[in-house]
């Protein structure tokens, strides 16, 4: 069997391959997952001009508007950092809040003006507590593979990141966590550096090796709710749509 | 009754059902229909197949399936109406106390009659509380702080509204409130299912039971964390425990992390009946163990003890229920 390349086709999965990348670098902020792997992505096509049409629905008709509305900004932000893309048309679909969130993302519009009077100010607050607790959870999750490898807590409560950094090993999902841990850690846990603590709680306080087990509770805490809540999402969203269409090109 | 394989029978208390009407000539408007499609996904997602219901008998199932899925092959001995009155969304509403009331005169010995109340209705809602009171000796109530009303998407307990009638309901006699954290609270800027006005609230009126439905899920993290703090906060298991079949080990994590921080003694079975049926959760619930790496990192364990409690025993004490008097009457009655 031959396989005659077909140049048009490849090159529309070529640009459709770049969108979806940048749309998986999205995340549902409460659930600290990409809007990609998470299956909210219905529809994506490039138009003959470069324009990008997007269109992704959630588990359900009630899920909470500011979170829509952040993640549809975003993956405008994202996908317009495309040099060959002139414009981005996003849109939700099956939202009690659709038409609002489109509006005001299609305007460029901040979240209180999309909805004014329904709100006190804008969403910064709330991605911070959200990405807050994702630092959380790629501190726990990464901590406990450091401790299956054969770390002790007193250990991991004095590694410098430079030593973090420096630990070598073939696991490729140890190295994931630790690259999703070290981004967020840029953002919390006090100053970053090489000579700084790697393992610090999310306010820049350094761990006691006494209070290794029982911080590492709240942590955990924290994780449980956030997988079980991305297990609900899944299963509701397969109920409310059937199996994911493949919308990606791989 | 559900009965052990030794023999050992285990009284229950299905702490959340409902007997609602959602047909389309009920609904008023997209957003009736939206609420119990969701609801539909909601059954898909996580019953075994065998327990599947089609859209129409979802929709509404009357007062006889009831008896039968929860007293007759589902365990239950008794069961808490819980009432979700949806007055925006459906004509004659979703399911309202005065609805359930009639369940409750066929079934006096089953079922436990919960009333409502929405701060929103200010003066005259105070009233009609009282007189939920006085009509039906209601013991609990559920709240359901999303509920659209006009223009508003909800309320929080913390308002000074919420207080009053916090305060009022502790005078006269409420013991229990249970409260529904729902996804469309104002300001929208603000996380809609934050539980922190459980933690006021359970502050301001230390003799009220709070019992957050569905453990504070999707915060079950910030609900532990109040429960550690406040003795008088409880976990309703509805939605938590459906997963116990589709996802056992999700459900291991999750009750690892409910004994951990809040403990047996508080901690409430519910179905979600017709969302989920009881027949199934319980079965499941019986056999389900805690895996043993979950127990030696988080040092807990679900013994049969447990379960007894987190079956019946616990809604048992908040409804002030003397099982042995109630199953005689039970039986005597067999209805």
């Amino acid at each position: 069997m031959v396989l005659a390349p077909n140049p048009p086709m490849v090159e529309d999965k070529h640009l459709r391959d770049e969108v979806w990348n940048c749309l998986a670098t999205v995340n549902d902020p409460e659930l600290d997952e990409s809007v990609t792997d998470m299956g909210f992505i219905d529809r994506l096509e490039i138009d003959k001009n470069n324009e990008v049409i997007i269109e992704f629905r959630l588990p359900t008709f009630w899920c909470a508007p500011n979170f829509a509305f952040l993640m549809a900004n975003d993956m405008r932000e994202a996908v317009e950092k495309l040099s060959w893309v002139p414009r981005v048309i996003i849109t939700l679909t099956d939202h009690c809040h659709a038409e609002a969130i489109n509006n005001g993302v299609h305007k460029g519009l901040s979240f209180s003006e999309a909805f004014p009077e329904q709100t006190e100010a804008n969403l910064d607050e709330l991605r911070e507590i959200f990405r807050r607790k994702a630092f959380k959870m790629r501190q726990e999750l990464l901590l406990r593979t450091l401790k299956e490898i054969g770390y002790k807590g007193s250990e991991l409560c004095l590694l410098k990141i430079d030593e973090l950094v420096a630990i070598v090993s073939e696991d490729h999902n140890f190295s994931l966590l630790r690259s999703r841990y070290l981004e967020v850690r840029k953002e919390f846990g006090g100053p970053y550096g090489c000579d700084k603590l790697a393992f610090t709680s999310d306010t820049g306080e350094a761990i006691s090796s006494e209070s290794f087990v029982e911080y590492l509770s709240g942590l955990r805490r924290v994780r449980v709710n956030s997988e079980f809540n991305a297990n609900m999402c899944r299963s509701v969203l397969k109920s409310r749509y059937g199996e994911n269409k493949k919308v990606a090109t791989n | 009754m559900f009965k052990t394989s030794n023999g050992e029978e285990i009284f229950v208390i299905d702490a959340h059902i409902h007997l609602w009407d959602a047909r389309p000539e009920n609904q008023k408007n997209v957003h009736g229909a939206q609420f119990i499609n969701c609801f539909h996904d909601y059954h898909k997602a996580l019953s075994p197949e065998e327990y599947l219901w089609p859209a129409e008998k979802f929709q509404r199932y009357g007062a006889d399936a009831l008896y039968e899925d929860l007293f007759v092959n589902g365990y239950d001995d008794m069961a808490i109406c819980q009432p979700t009155y949806l007055k925006d969304f459906y004509k004659e509403g979703f399911n309202t106390t005065e609805q359930n009331a009639l369940l409750r005169e066929k079934h006096p010995d089953r079922i436990i009659l919960n009333g409502a109340f929405d701060p929103r209705d200010e003066e005259e809602g105070l009233d009609y509380l009282e007189n939920l009171v006085n009509t039906y000796g209601i013991k609990g109530v559920k709240l359901y702080t999303a509920e659209w009303r006009g223009d508003s998407k909800g309320y929080k307990l913390s308002d000074p509204w919420s207080k009053r009638y916090l305060d009022k309901a502790q005078k006269l006699g409420i013991k229990n409130i249970h409260v529904h954290k729902g996804p469309t609270i104002l300001p929208l800027n603000r996380d809609a299912f934050d539980v922190a006005d459980i933690d006021d609230a359970a502050t301001d009126f230390p003799e009220l039971n709070f019992i957050v439905d569905h453990v504070g899920l999707p915060r079950l993290d910030d609900f532990c964390w109040i429960a550690v703090q406040e003795p008088n906060v409880y976990g309703g298991l509805a939605v938590a425990s459906a997963f116990v079949h589709a996802r056992p080990r999700y459900f291991a994590e999750m009750m690892a992390e409910l004994l951990f921080w809040v403990g047996e003694d508080r901690l409430l079975f519910a179905s979600d009946y017709g969302i989920w049926q009881p027949k199934w959760l319980i079965e499941k619930f019986m056999e389900f163990e805690l895996p043993e790496d979950l127990s030696a990192e988080t040092g807990v364990n679900l013994t049969l003890e447990g379960k007894r409690k987190i079956l019946g025993l616990n809604a048992a004490k908040l409804y002030g229920i003397d099982v042995e008097s109630q199953m005689a009457r039970i039986e005597a009655g067999e209805g």
